[in-house]
């Protein structure tokens, strides 16, 4: 970048030769009639003839107006009091409104998917929160989402289980027992399994992995007197295979953000528990793990949030069982997500009736998951106020 | 596990009883931190070796690159992945033009004008937008352009909700390196009279510039593989679609996605030696070819980031 530096300089050392600090009216002038063109890269702001005359009137440094100076005596605190230079305004105007676009595009969604969901939900025929049923094919529409749910929860949490230790272990060995020249090479093989787009995933775990899984299924059979770990003849295709591969996508989200705050222990917590004679177990238990909780947790959550709301990883996995099939709490049954719902049925939708069942699901899972990443959030900022 | 040599073991009052329980204990926590990390490295490397294994003689075939898949069904061989990777390249496109500018409006009002109570909501919305999930940004675009507004599905929507997505990667690697930037150059510029929007356009944001394009890069890495869009939004066309407004258009998620039902529907699984195996079925190279061939985009985009990274000349 130095020639565009250089380029900057020169254009200002120009502009400063040709137009004294004092003489500003002298300076628009000599814009008007030379017609100085703008610099490259620089939008078009130039104000009609009008508008420079009230500007000339003001005390502006008119100059800048046109957009082509860049010295011309006034720093930003010297204009206070009159009014703001246009492209100042026209970039705070811009920027400050993609800033309140965002916000209004979160706000529509929660609109859009309400007023469409209203409709189907007014003539469901089952109570929508508490019905296990989701049939939306023909007319007397009774839907309700708490398998959705319960299969929702149920995987992510699980998936959640078993991420969380590892990728708390993986973030230890990466803060502090690494090598030094080895720890970025490191977090960057983590990183990658970031990379990996999630149908691959799917993919991946309903064709290789899970058939590798059979054998650890079955022998959680054997532990079938808990109702969580009953057989039902699903052999590939499972919560449990889901779940392993959600396990696998969230890693490196928590990974990141638990080796962030591992990082930034405050050293002398550190050393003080080095001055104690602590092992590196118990230094990493007396001063490590409790800095880094608050992190840990908020990590956790944001995987939590990512593991809900996944699509066609879970939508390859899972194995639907057909309609009207009774209700288990086994890890080891197949069943439907939200999302994976949606992604299945919302091609085939007819009508308005039908597609807003499926908006109304995902309006359920929109709530969901910003509740939790909201949650996430808190305690992150929350942390940050100590840091 | 040999006990690591590190900590400086002195003369103090726990090093008396230091026995051999915490020994062990600490033996085994190291045990389990090296292990956990080589845990994460199996799913990693073995994923990575079946898409390789399984996907390469597909991509490696003569047309891949050049045919598409229309009229060929599961039992047929040849064709390719052209209309699918034509599809992918002009929604991804289309939506980082929309994404890009907006994207960087946002990250300059956070840094350099946001005070307030605009700037916290802002902030607080880019990260509810980070965890939006990509089917609920997908049931949103149809239900505004489909639902509301009676429209037909195509390739435009998909780059639409894929907007939704990279904008809150963007805005916070932008963001970021914005706030790397020294106040000293800001500082400079403002004493040299350069009005402060300049000073943005023309200083802060070129010397942040590599950041950016990092951020940027990541920010199609991201969306490049999302399939949860492609499902609702747009149907899946075997044949080449180049047209983003109307039709049925191919992506390569869709196309691996496509290709997977084939699998199921063509009864192609069948039991050996006591394992489900795949028996022959051309949709089988067609689903690895498809995944390898997206890894490589994505992959390759993700290390294009980290190179251009290195250049950058704002560091952490």
């Amino acid at each position: 970048m130095p020639d565009r530096n250089s380029s900057t300089r020169d254009a200002d050392t120009r502009n400063n030769l040709r137009r004294p600090v004092t003489a500003r009216p002298t300076a628009d002038l000599e814009n008007q009639e030379n017609g100085v063109p703008d610099g490259p890269g620089k939008p078009d702001l130039s104000p009609p003839p009008q508008l420079r005359e009230v500007t000339v009137g003001s005390a502006e440094p008119l100059a800048v107006s046109s957009g082509a100076v860049t010295v011309s005596g006034a720093a930003p605190s010297l204009v206070a009091g009159g009014r703001r230079r246009i492209g100042d305004r026209v970039l705070a105007t811009l920027t400050a409104g993609s800033g309140a676009f965002i916000v209004l595009l979160i706000a529509l969604v929660a609109i859009f998917l309400l007023s469409q969901a209203i409709p189907s939900i007014a003539k469901d025929h089952a109570n929508f929160l508490f019905s296990r049923q989701f049939s939306v094919r023909s007319e007397p529409l009774q839907f309700g989402v708490l398998d959705l749910l319960w299969v929702t929860v149920i995987s992510s949490v699980l998936a959640l289980l078993i991420a969380v230790p590892i990728a708390v272990g993986i973030a230890l060995f990466i803060t502090q027992y690494a090598p030094k020249s080895i720890r970025k090479g490191v977090a960057y093989l983590i990183d990658l399994l970031a990379a990996i787009p999630s149908i691959i995933y799917g993919i991946w775990g309903i064709y290789v992995l899970a058939p590798h899984l059979v054998g650890v299924q079955r022998a959680f059979y054997h532990l079938d007197f808990i109702p969580l770990f009953a057989d039902k003849g699903v052999d590939t295709g499972s919560i449990f295979d889901a779940s392993l591969v959600l396990a696998v996508m969230i890693l490196p989200i928590i990974t990141a953000i638990a080796r962030d705050v591992f990082v930034r222990t405050p050293d002398h917590h550190i050393e003080a528990a080095w001055a104690l004679g602590a092992t590196r177990w118990e230094m990493i238990r007396m001063a490590v793990l409790p800095y880094g909780r608050p992190g840990v947790i908020s990590g956790a959550m944001l995987g939590l949030g990512r593991a809900l709301g996944e699509t066609i990883a879970v939508l390859l996995i899972l194995s639907k069982p057909p309609e009207g099939a009774p209700f288990t709490a086994s890890i080891f049954n197949g069943g439907q997500t939200f999302a994976s719902l949606i992604g299945l049925n919302m091609q085939e939708a007819n009508g308005k009736l039908e597609t807003g069942a499926y908006i109304a699901a995902g309006l359920v899972l929109f709530v969901l998951t910003f509740a939790v990443n909201a949650a996430a959030r808190a305690i992150v900022n929350r942390r940050k106020e100590f840091v | 596990m040999t006990v690591l040599a590190t900590p400086p073991a002195a003369d103090s009052l726990l090093t008396a009883r230091r026995g051999g329980r915490r020994q062990l204990k600490n033996s085994v926590a190291t045990v389990l931190v090296y292990l956990s990390f080589a845990i994460a490295l199996v799913p990693l490397g073995w994923l990575l070796w079946s898409v390789l294994s399984k996907g390469l003689h597909a991509m490696t075939r003569n047309g891949w690159f050049t045919h598409s898949q229309r009229n060929l069904t599961y039992r047929d061989p040849g064709g390719g992945a052209y209309h699918a990777i034509v599809g992918t390249v002009e929604q991804v496109f289309l939506c980082t033009a929309i994404a890009v500018p907006i994207s960087l409006l946002v990250a300059v009002y956070l840094v350099e004008y946001g005070t307030g109570r605009l700037a916290r909501v802002t902030t607080f919305m880019v990260d509810i937008l980070t965890g939006i999930p990509s089917i609920v940004a997908a049931l949103f675009i149809y239900a505004v352009f489909i639902g509301a507004f009676g429209g037909q599905r195509a390739g435009w929507l998909v780059s639409l909700t894929l907007v939704m997505l990279m904008i809150p990667v963007i805005v916070r690697t932008t963001e970021e390196m914005l706030k790397l930037v020294p106040n000293e150059l800001r500082e400079a510029a403002y004493a040299l009279g350069v009005p402060k929007w300049k000073t943005i356009l023309r200083i802060v944001v070129p010397t942040a510039l590599t950041g950016i394009l990092t951020g940027i890069i990541l920010g199609i890495a991201r969306v490049a593989g999302e399939t949860a869009p492609l499902l609702i939004l747009v149907g899946y066309a075997p044949g080449i679609n180049t047209n983003l407004f109307s039709g049925f258009q191919g992506a390569l998620p869709s196309m691996i996605n496509a290709e997977t039902l084939n699998l199921n529907s063509g009864g192609t699984y069948g039991l050996v030696n006591g394992h489900v195996r795949l028996i022959h079925n051309y949709a089988v190279d067609r689903v690895w070819g498809a995944a390898l061939t997206l890894i490589i985009i994505v992959m390759g985009l993700n290390l294009l980031a980290r190179l251009i990274a290195r250049f950058s000349k704002v560091n952490q």
